[in-house]
């Protein structure tokens, strides 16, 4: 492994607060009527692709957008339940553009890009006067305003919301602005379909290989500028809170084509999920972070006590939190909160049929404001649990435990969210530019339609007027290369006739990453991974089944290919996790803590973006290091006691 | 207090629609599976199901999935002969086994309308609700052309009923519940929410006129009044959305004459 430095992150000089301005001004522009010439190829059609597609196509551009699904509604965004920041500072509690900045900027841990990280501040306001035009229906006060919330890692409200479906209102708005170009004539939709392999013909990206899931057929798609806006990996853990869809495969096989991919090692683990019940668990529930307002974690002080919660009296119980965090208590952001609960079931102190959960107790709340004050608050919440577990939270504590939630790493781009191969851009959770190590809640949303309104839109120019690009059709050698490297890798999974189904490795994978690279990562549990890693990959090359053909529908088959690119990806995320010999946010090393058992991070070594260029099968990768600059806000160490 | 987690297995008989591809005529299987634990959800029990299928080198029965939190709408079964099943307000993701009597015989079909036709199996086409919002359920707003949000104002009332229409999932339920395939729900769930907020209210009868002239062209029938849709709805969109929808219907065709419902957009 060799380290190097040739990123230029094109970050624009100037104070902070003048960049995205004066970077607008400085980029070139592309003629209204010179538009329509250039062809823009947007994967994916979460919040990040829906909203690039609509907003490129109605600039003028020629525009093709796939997505898996069969209606790009239905992209994983739409499961984002909690809400949107900005920094409108409506409630008028001290709130500004710097706030939400300093505020995202020490959540991520100190590694994050500034100039990212305030731009993404600056727009976050002109997301919301966007959304509701659109007719996204967000909550109201009787005045006819727009009401806030609070969220985690911030003192001010500054989280707009529509009930617990936030998700789904901003993506039915950028999917209706989507909808509304398709009618016009100006946007051609291709659902169920996969992206299987980026083309790249004289170091540039000019379109890519798609398979049309229905017929099986491969198509060659041609452009000038390819946007990847195809989401998280968290699903390389197997078990997560993502959708069953969500896959690295676009990402990856772009990575294998040139784009570096950075801070794989960071995800967030979110502390509170409904826990696994069995061998048959094919996903997590997420129980929104808002529970732990009135909710009060414990676990019985004495290991394997088998009594019913009810009955286990006052002075045997630990509210571990409370105990160790006195001022944040209950309220700790998520990896503390998420690494507690580990510990304390690591410990034996568990409690459920698997002993991996705790106690979230509504049982004070209910006693203190009755059980309809609580039940206004949280009632879907507590129905939704009602309907999974069927425990009743009303009488019984809901048990929880952490599931991996959300990815803060992604493909490395620069100022212009352009990745290393140019015109190549990555948008949303695809990318790793705005969270550093650890994300707060309710800014996913807002940094994936800040990428795909404001910041691609003016930042394509840079591409289009900015290089020269020769026309390109698809009966270049470069796709039909690129058509065969897929088609075979589908005939080679299709051949194999094993005894091994994509579904029980991906379970494997997902349960050693899970152990090894989870919560809690030591240099031996890492390299124990790496081993076991290979070993399943070679499992899955030898020994895979998978029936049915390649010209139908065929499910089984699209898990498959993206189970072998997560295999691949998999030991990327953990040689990422073993070079970086510190703690911050997401990524805890237990080598690197602080006596008291908190993170502790290493500035003097670490303060950087790792991105790492593949360099052919079997071969280690290549580490880049993009160091990061804080001109304005001092690294300093985040303390809960 | 008991634990409703048990580690009892039940037994289920499946009788599940096989059709490899639309062209091709579909017909029953019969499964049966005797280790499925209450916990699981329909689609995990399916996933059981389709890791034996794996393992015998069959064919796994296909069904659209994704969210699993019944949210993204993918999820799409009639099981025994009700859309999502018979557990109110649930789509088929939420749905858990623990509902059922173990030895209980079920029976497992695509959603059927004229207008989404089946893929394989148990996955359909409905592409035809994206057509029905691409002719007009929307607001014309290109980007960086709002105004400021909070320059005009929207009663709590107002919001919270367009709300109500807006979480629609879009799952089609209601078009496969509904005796003449008709999308009355659907399309009356996005016109209702579009035209209880004012930012609705510039295109209100041009979207109402287009978008029931796309959902009649993609062979969606029409209404009678059975209201099987509302019942079948998982996320409990009321049937007062369809009224609001022949109101606003009425409105605009009596304002409009019959040549400007014709014309296309011009952006
Ligand atoms: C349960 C849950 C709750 C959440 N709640 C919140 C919240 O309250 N607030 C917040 O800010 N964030 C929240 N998040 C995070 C947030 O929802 C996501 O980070 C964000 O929606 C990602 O958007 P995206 O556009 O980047 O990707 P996605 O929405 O994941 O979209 C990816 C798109 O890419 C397509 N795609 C993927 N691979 C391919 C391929 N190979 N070929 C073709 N198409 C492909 C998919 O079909 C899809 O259309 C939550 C996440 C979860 C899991
Ligand atoms: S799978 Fe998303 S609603 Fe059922």
């Amino acid at each position: 492994m060799t380290t190097i430095t040739k990123l230029d992150p094109k970050v624009p000089s100037g104070p902070l607060a003048e960049r995205w301005t004066r970077h607008k001004f400085d980029l070139k522009l592309v003629n209204p009527a010179n538009r329509r010439k250039f062809h823009v190829l947007v994967v994916g059609s979460g919040l990040a692709g829906a909203s690039a597609a609509a907003s490129l196509s109605e600039m003028g551009y020629r525009v093709t957008c796939l997505c898996i699904q069969d209606s790009p509604r239905r992209a994983h965004s739409i499961a984002a339940q909690g809400g949107i920041n900005a920094a409108k500072n409506y409630p008028n509690d001290g709130d500004s553009v710097f706030r939400l900045f300093y505020d995202t900027i020490k959540g991520g841990d100190f590694r994050a890009r500034e100039s990212n990280v305030h731009r993404l501040a600056e727009i976050s306001t002109a997301i919301i006067d966007q959304c509701v035009a659109q007719g996204v229906p967000f909550a109201r006060e009787y005045g006819g305003l727009l009401a806030n919330r609070s969220f985690g890692g911030a003192q001010v409200s500054r989280t707009f919301y529509a009930r617990g479906q936030t998700g789904q209102q901003l993506l039915l708005g950028a999917y209706s602005a989507l909808m509304r170009q398709v009618g016009l004539g100006k946007l051609t939709l291709l659902p169920r379909r996969e992206m299987l392999e980026l083309v790249v013909v004289d170091g540039m990206a000019r379109g890519i290989i798609a398979r049309n899931l229905v017929t099986g057929e491969y198509e060659r798609h041609a452009a000038d500028a390819v946007l990847l806006c195809t989401g998280g990996y968290g699903n390389v853990f197997y078990l997560s809170t993502n959708a069953k869809n969500c896959n690295v495969t676009a990402s990856w096989r772009a990575h294998k084509r040139g784009a570096f991919f950075a801070n794989p090692c960071f995800t967030q683990i979110h502390p509170t999920c409904i826990p696994v019940s069995g061998s048959h668990q094919s996903k997590l529930t997420l129980m929104s972070e808002s529970l732990r307002n009135d909710g009060r974690v414990w676990i019985p002080k004495q290991a394997a006590d088998a009594r019913a919660p009810g009955s286990i009296p006052e002075d045997e119980r630990d509210y571990y939190l409370e105990r160790k965090y006195p001022s944040f208590g209950n309220l700790v952001p998520r990896d503390v909160a998420s690494r507690s609960a580990k510990e304390q079931c690591d410990q034996g102190r568990g409690v459920g049929p698997s002993k991996m959960s705790v106690y979230l107790d509504f049982r004070d709340a209910i006693a203190r404001d009755g059980e309809a004050v609580i039940r206004a608050k949280y009632g879907n919440l507590f129905q939704m649990y009602e309907r999974i577990t069927g425990e009743d939270p009303y009488r019984v504590p809901m048990r929880m435990y952490p599931a991996v939630h959300y990815t803060m790493g992604g493909l490395w781009v620069d100022y212009n969210l352009e990745s290393t191969v140019p015109g190549l851009f990555v948008l949303g959770e695809a990318n790793f530019s705005d969270h550093g190590a650890n994300r707060l809640g309710a800014s996913a949303l807002m940094q994936g339609l800040a990428d795909g309104y404001f910041v691609v839109p003016a930042t394509i120019a840079a591409h289009i007027a900015g290089r020269k690009l020769a026309a390109v059709k698809t009966d270049h050698p470069e796709f039909a290369a690129a058509e065969n490297a897929a088609r075979q890798r589908i005939q080679r999974i299709l051949s194999m006739k094993g005894q091994r189904s994509a579904d029980s490795i991906h379970r494997e994978l997902g349960l050693t990453l899970w152990n090894q690279c989870g919560m809690a990562r030591s240099a031996a549990g890492l390299r124990a991974a790496v081993t076991k890693i290979r070993a399943l990959r070679s499992e899955f090359w030898e020994n895979l089944r998978v029936p049915g053909e390649p010209n139908e529908l065929n499910p089984t088959l699209e898990h498959a290919g993206r189970v072998a690119d997560f295999l691949e990806f998999a030991e990327l995320l953990v040689t990422d996790a073993l070079t970086r010999e510190e703690s911050c946010g997401g990524h805890f090393r237990e080598e690197h803590q602080t006596p008291e058992g908190e993170a502790q991070r290493n500035d003097a070594e670490f303060c950087h973006a790792s991105a790492w260029e593949y360099q052919g099968d079997g071969q280690p990768e290549a580490l880049h290091k993009e160091p990061l600059a804080f001109e304005v806000v001092k690294p300093s160490t985040r303390s809960y006691k | 207090m008991s634990s409703p987690t048990t580690t009892d297995r039940m037994q289920v008989t499946l009788d599940v629609w096989r059709q490899k591809r639309a062209t091709e005529p579909g017909r029953f299987a019969t499964y049966a599976l005797d280790d499925v634990s209450p916990d699981m959800s329909f689609l995990e029990m399916l996933d059981v199901l389709n890791e034996k299928l794996v393992a015998r080198g069959e064919d796994p029965i296909a069904f659209d999935h994704d969210c699993r939190e019944g949210i993204c709408g993918s999820c799409s079964l009639v099981i025994d002969g009700v859309p999502h099943g018979t557990e109110q307000e649930t789509t088929t993701c939420q749905l858990h086994m623990r509902r059922f009597k173990s030895g209980a015989h079920l029976t497992i079909e695509p959603f059927r309308a004229r207008a989404f036709p089946v893929v394989k199996d148990l996955v359909v086409d409905r592409t035809a609700f994206d057509r029905v919002i691409a002719a007009g359920g929307y607001v014309s707003v290109n980007t960086g052309s709002a105004p400021a949000a909070n320059a005009v104002l929207v009663s709590k009332d107002a919001a919270d009923l367009a709300m109500d229409a807006a979480a629609c999932i879009g799952c089609g339920a209601c078009v496969a519940a509904c005796p003449n395939g008709a999308a009355m729900l659907f399309v009356s769930a996005k016109v209702s929410h579009l035209a209880l907020l004012p930012q609705g209210g510039p295109e209100r009868d041009r979207r109402v006129l287009a978008m029931v002239e796309a959902m009649d062209a993609e062979g969606f029938g029409s209404c009678t009044n059975h209201f099987e849709c509302g019942a079948a709805c998982p996320k409990g969109i009321s049937v007062e959305n369809i009224a609001r929808l022949n109101r606003e219907f009425l409105r605009a065709a009596l304002k409009t004459p019959a040549v400007a419902r014709h014309k296309s957009s011009d952006d």
